[in-house]
C-alpha cells in the first residue's frame, strides 16, 4: 500500500519549472530516498509534499486522502506528515523536552516525551535548550519532534549533510534504525549517492525536475538506466564499445560478456555502444603472476589510498588502440605502485546501452569523479 | 502614512506661492545656511569618527582595565540629549558657542553613534584576516590601515551618516549655543509667523537629508565584506599592551568620558545643589515626568506594533513593494523631527482642527519620527526567526495564527522589548517636534527644561534634565546590552 503518491506533478518558481511531471510511491514502512544534484528539484518535491508550496497541476495524496490537485490544497497542519528539515530548525526558545512536545498540544504528557526522547537516545535532556546540544543530538530531538504527533510519513531533508563526517555515519545509522523500528514511512531527500545507496529501500533519482530512475539500491547501481546515473551512483569507466554478436562486446578492455539491458536488446551486431565497467569490475594483476596471454597490459600512473581499498588510475599501453585511461579498484594492501605495469582483467558482465541513445546526463564528473 | 509629511510640506510651501518660496531660497540666507550645515556635518562627523573608532579599537581590541565600566560610559552619552550637552557646556562655560561650540557640543553628544557600530563591528571582524595580513609581513600599524579598517569602513561610513543625519535634525543645541543652522532659522520664521519660509526651508533640509542617505545607499554597495568558506569564525584577539602604552589607552577613553559624560553629568549635578535654595515647585518636575514618559510609551507600542508586520514582510516576502514600503521609512528617518512636525502642524491646522495641540497629534508626531528606528530592531530579530521555524511549526499541527504566537512572537519578543525602548528613549529626549505639537498647558520635561534654560534659569531647568537622563539612560542601558547580542545588526 502507498502512503505516499505523486502522479504528474508540476511546479515552478516564477518561470522556472523545478517539477516537471514527477511521480513517485512512496510504500508503507519504507525508506525512500530522492536522490539527485542540488538544483534538481529535490527540496522542492519534499516542500509539495508537506504542502508549503503548492502545486500547479497533478496530483499529491497522503495516506490515501488527495491533499493538493493543484486546485485546492489541505494546509500542512492538517497533512499529518512530520518534517525534519537540514539543520534540524529547532526552536531556540524552547527547552528540549518542549520542543518534542510542540505537536501535541493539549495531549502532551510527560511520559511520552520522555519515552520519545529515550527513543532517540537523549534520556534525561529535556531541560536542556537547543543551544546547549551538539548538531547531531538536535537533529535527534527534531526527529522525535517529529515522530511524537505520529505523521503518515517523515519527510528527511538533507537531515545529515550539517553534521561532520564522523557524526554524519552514526546519527544517520541511528535515525534511520529508529525509523525502521517503528515501521516509519520516510522520504529522505539527499545528493551523496553512498547516504541513499546504503540506507534506503528504494532510491528514485530527481534530474532537473523529472524521476528518471525509481528502483532498489542494488538493482539502481547494477543496472543503471543510463551512462549518467551510472557515473552518479559511483565512479564508472564509460568506454565505447562494439556489439559483436551473441551477447559480446568489444572495448579497450577486450570481449566482454552483456547484461540483459537496452544494448544486448537493441542493438545488433556492428552497432556501438556505451559500455559501463565499475572500477571494482576490474582486476589489476601484476604481470608475472598470470599466465602469457592473459589480461590487457596497462601502466599504473596514480594511486589514491584509501586504507580499506585503494584506487589506481590506468592507462592501458598495449596494441593498436589509442590509451584509455581508467579507474580500478583493488584491495588496500599490496596494492600496485605507481610506475609499475599491470594486466586488467573484467570480472563478471557488464551493462551497455547504444551509443546513439540519449546521454543527455553527462553532465556528472565520468571517471575519477 | 509615512510619506504624508513631505506631501504637506510641498502643500504647505505651495500654499504660499512657489514664486516666493523659490525667491527665499536663493537669497544669501539660504547660502549661507548649506555652508554653515556642511562645514558643521564635516567637522562633526570626523570628529565623532576619531573620537568612536578609537574608543572602540581601545575597548574591543586591548587589555585596557575595567573594560565593561568604560564600554558604559563611553556609550551612555547616547541618552543624554544634545541641547542638554550644550547647556551643560554654554552654561558653565560662555565661550563655548557659534561654530566651535556647536562642533565640541555636537562631537561630544553624537560620537557614540560612531563608536556602537564600530564595536559591534570589531567584535564580529574575522581576527584570521589580520592574521594573515601579519604573516606577509605587515606590521601591527600597516595591518590596522590595511585590514582592520576595511574590515569597520562600513561601520564607520554607517554611523556618520547616522551623525550627519541627527545634526540636521538638531535644533536645541544650536540654538544654545548660538550657531545658524536650517533648523534655527525655521523657527525663528515660525517665531515670525513665516510659513511659506519655513516650509521652504524646511524642503531643503530634506533634501539634504535625501542626499545623505543615498550616499549611504551608494556606499553600501561598495566593497561587501564577504568570508569565504567555512568553520565558526572566531573572537578578535585583545592585545596585550605594555604598561606605559596601557596607561596612556586608559587616559584617552578617560578624556572622553570625562567630556561625554563627566561633564553635562556634573554640570547638572553643581546647578542643582548650587540652587537648592531657590526652591522649585518639584511637584511640576513629576508632572512633566509623568506626560514625557506617558507620550513616549505610548508612541514607543505604536511605533513597534507598527514595524512588525512591516518588518514580517520586507524579510519574508522581498517583493518589489516591501522594498519600496522599506526606503520609504528610511526616507523618514532623514526627516528631522521639526520637518515632521511643521507638517503635522499644517495637516491639523487645515483638515483636522479639533486634533491640533492636542497630545493625540504629538504621540502621531513620535511615531512617524521614530518609527524607523523601531523597524531596524524589529527587522533585526524577525531575521532571527525564519521562516522554517513556522513551516515546522505547521508541520507539526499548528495553524498560520498559532505558528506566529507560538515560534514567531517569543523569538521576535526581545527585538520588539529593544523597538520600544529605542523609541522610549527618543521620544523622551525629544524637543524639537515636542515644542511645536505639545499641548497648550502642558509640560513635558523636555518643553519645561527648555523654558526655564532659554531664560537663563539654569538652576531650575538642571532637575528636569537630569529626570530627563535618567529616565533615558535605562532603556539605553538595555539597548546596549541587545547590540552586543545582536552585533551583525547593529550598523543599519
Amino acid at each position: 500500500m502507498s502512503v505516499l503518491e505523486l502522479h504528474d506533478v508540476h511546479h515552478s518558481y516564477g518561470s522556472n519549472r523545478v517539477l516537471d511531471g514527477v511521480d513517485l510511491d512512496v510504500e508503507a514502512g519504507s525508506v525512500t530516498a530522492v536522490l539527485g544534484v542540488s538544483g534538481s528539484g529535490k527540496t522542492t518535491l519534499l516542500r509539495v509534499v508537506a504542502g508549503f508550496e503548492r502545486i500547479e497541476t497533478g496530483i499529491v495524496c497522503v495516506g490515501g486522502a488527495v491533499v493538493d490537485d493543484g486546485r485546492r490544497s489541505v494546509p500542512p497542519e492538517r497533512r499529518r506528515i512530520g518534517y525534519v528539515p537540514q539543520d534540524g530548525a529547532l526552536f531556540p526558545h524552547l527547552r528540549v523536552g518542549a520542543n518534542v512536545a510542540f505537536g501535541l498540544g493539549r495531549r502532551f504528557d510527560r511520559k511520552s516525551v520522555r519515552s520519545l526522547l529515550d527513543m532517540v537516545g537523549l534520556t534525561g535532556l529535556e531541560r536542556r535548550y537547543p543551544h546547549e546540544l551538539s548538531g547531531g543530538q538536535q537533529q535527534r530531538v527534531a526527529l522525535a519532534r517529529a515522530l511524537a504527533v505520529q505523521p503518515e510519513v517523515v519527510l528527511l531533508d538533507e537531515p545529515f549533510s550539517a553534521l561532520d563526517a564522523a557524526l554524519r555515519a552514526s546519527v544517520r545509522r541511528d535515525v534511520i534504525g529508529i525509523l525502521r523500528e517503528r515501521g516509519t514511512t520516510a522520504l529522505l531527500v539527499t545528493h551523496d549517492q553512498d547516504e541513499a545507496l546504503s540506507v534506503s529501500d528504494r532510491v528514485a533519482i530527481l534530474r532537473h525536475g523529472r524521476m528518471v530512475a525509481v528502483a532498489r539500491p542494488e538493482e539502481l547501481y547494477r543496472r543503471p538506466v543510463d551512462a549518467g546515473v551510472a557515473a552518479f551512483l559511483g565512479e564508472a569507466n564509460l568506454l565505447p564499445g562494439k556489439v559483436e554478436g551473441g551477447g559480446v562486446v568489444s572495448t579497450c578492455l577486450g570481449r566482454l560478456v552483456l547484461q540483459d539491458g537496452p544494448a544486448r536488446e537493441s542493438g545488433g551486431p556492428g552497432s556501438f555502444a556505451t559500455v559501463l565497467v565499475r572500477p571494482e569490475q576490474i582486476e589489476a594483476r601484476t604481470r608475472n603472476a598470470v599466465p602469457a596471454g592473459g589480461g590487457i597490459p596497462a601502466h599504473v600512473d596514480e594511486r589514491l589510498f584509501f586504507g580499506h581499498d585503494a584506487v589506481l588510475r590506468v592507462r592501458t599501453s598495449g596494441g593498436a588502440e589509442p590509451p584509455s585511461a581508467l579507474l580500478v579498484r583493488v584491495t588496500g594492501p599490496g596494492a600496485p605502485a605507481p610506475g609499475t605495469d599491470v594486466l586488467l582483467v573484467v570480472r563478471g558482465q557488464v551493462m551497455a546501452w547504444p551509443a546513439d541513445g540519449r546521454e543527455d546526463a553527462l553532465e556528472l564528473p565520468g571517471p575519477g569523479g | 502614512m509615512v510619506l504624508l509629511p513631505l506631501l504637506f510640506l510641498v502643500l504647505n510651501a505651495g500654499h504660499a506661492g512657489w514664486h516666493d518660496v523659490f525667491r527665499l531660497l536663493f537669497r544669501r540666507l539660504t547660502r549661507v545656511l548649506l555652508v554653515n550645515t556642511v562645514e558643521l556635518a564635516v567637522g562633526v562627523a570626523a570628529g565623532a569618527a576619531v573620537l568612536g573608532t578609537t574608543a572602540a579599537w581601545v575597548i574591543e581590541r586591548t587589555n585596557v582595565p575595567f573594560r565593561t565600566a568604560w564600554a558604559v560610559a563611553i556609550v551612555l552619552p547616547v541618552a543624554i540629549p544634545d541641547f542638554v550637552v550644550g547647556y551643560a557646556w554654554h552654561s558653565v562655560a560662555p565661550a563655548v558657542r557659534s561654530f566651535g561650540g556647536a562642533l565640541l557640543v555636537m562631537t561630544l553628544a553624537l560620537y557614540p553613534l560612531v563608536y556602537l557600530p564600530v564595536a559591534a563591528a570589531l567584535r564580529r571582524a574575522d581576527p584570521s584576516e589580520e592574521e594573515v595580513a601579519r604573516s606577509l609581513g605587515l606590521g601591527p600599524v600597516k595591518t590596522f590601515l590595511r585590514v582592520t579598517l576595511r574590515q569597520i569602513r562600513p561601520a564607520i561610513t554607517g554611523g556618520c551618516l547616522v551623525v550627519c543625519l541627527a545634526l540636521l535634525a538638531e535644533y536645541g543645541a544650536f540654538e544654545i549655543v548660538g550657531f545658524q543652522t536650517f533648523t534655527t532659522t525655521i523657527f525663528g520664521q515660525l517665531n515670525g509667523f513665516d510659513a511659506a519660509g519655513a516650509s521652504g526651508l524646511s524642503l531643503v533640509l530634506v533634501l539634504i537629508g535625501m542626499i545623505v542617505l543615498a550616499g549611504e545607499a551608494g556606499m553600501n554597495t561598495r566593497g561587501r565584506i564577504s568570508r569565504v568558506g567555512g568553520g565558526a569564525p572566531r573572537r578578535g584577539v585583545r592585545r596585550r599592551l605594555p604598561t606605559k602604552q596601557k596607561l596612556a589607552a586608559t587616559g584617552v577613553l578617560a578624556l572622553i568620558a570625562a567630556a561625554g559624560l563627566g561633564m553635562p553629568v556634573g554640570t547638572l549635578a553643581y546647578w542643582m545643589v548650587s540652587s537648592h535654595a531657590t526652591t522649585l515647585p518639584g511637584s511640576s518636575v513629576w508632572g512633566a515626568l509623568g506626560h514625557s514618559a506617558g507620550y513616549s510609551a505610548v508612541a514607543g507600542l505604536l511605533a513597534t506594533l507598527l514595524a512588525l508586520p512591516v518588518a514580517l514582510l520586507v524579510i519574508r516576502h522581498r517583493a518589489a513593494g516591501s522594498v519600496v514600503l522599506e526606503r520609504s521609512t528610511y526616507l523618514v528617518q532623514s526627516l528631522p523631527g521639526l520637518v515632521i512636525a511643521l507638517a503635522l502642524v499644517y495637516f491639523a491646522t487645515n483638515f483636522a482642527h479639533r486634533l491640533y495641540q492636542t497630545s493625540t497629534l504629538l504621540v502621531v508626531a513620535y511615531t512617524i519620527l521614530f518609527f524607523p528606528l523601531a523597524l531596524i530592531c524589529v527587522k533585526a530579530s524577525v531575521a532571527q526567526a525564519p521562516r522554517r521555524l513556522e513551516e515546522v511549526a505547521r508541520s507539526l499541527g499548528e495553524r498560520p495564527l498559532g505558528a506566529l504566537v507560538r515560534v514567531t512572537l517569543p523569538l521576535v519578543a526581545p527585538g520588539l522589548a529593544a523597538a520600544f525602548c529605542l523609541v522610549f528613549l527618543s521620544a523622551v529626549t525629544e524637543l524639537t517636534a515636542t515644542l511645536l505639537l505639545v499641548p497648550t498647558g502642558v509640560q513635558t520635561l523636555a518643553t519645561q527644561f527648555w523654558a526655564y534654560q532659554t531664560n537663563a534659569a539654569y538652576g531650575a531647568a538642571a532637575p528636569y534634565a537630569a529626570v530627563m537622563v535618567a529616565l533615558a539612560a535605562v532603556p539605553s542601558y538595555i539597548l546596549t546590552m541587545w547590540f552586543d547580542r545582536h552585533p551583525a545588526e547593529a550598523t543599519r
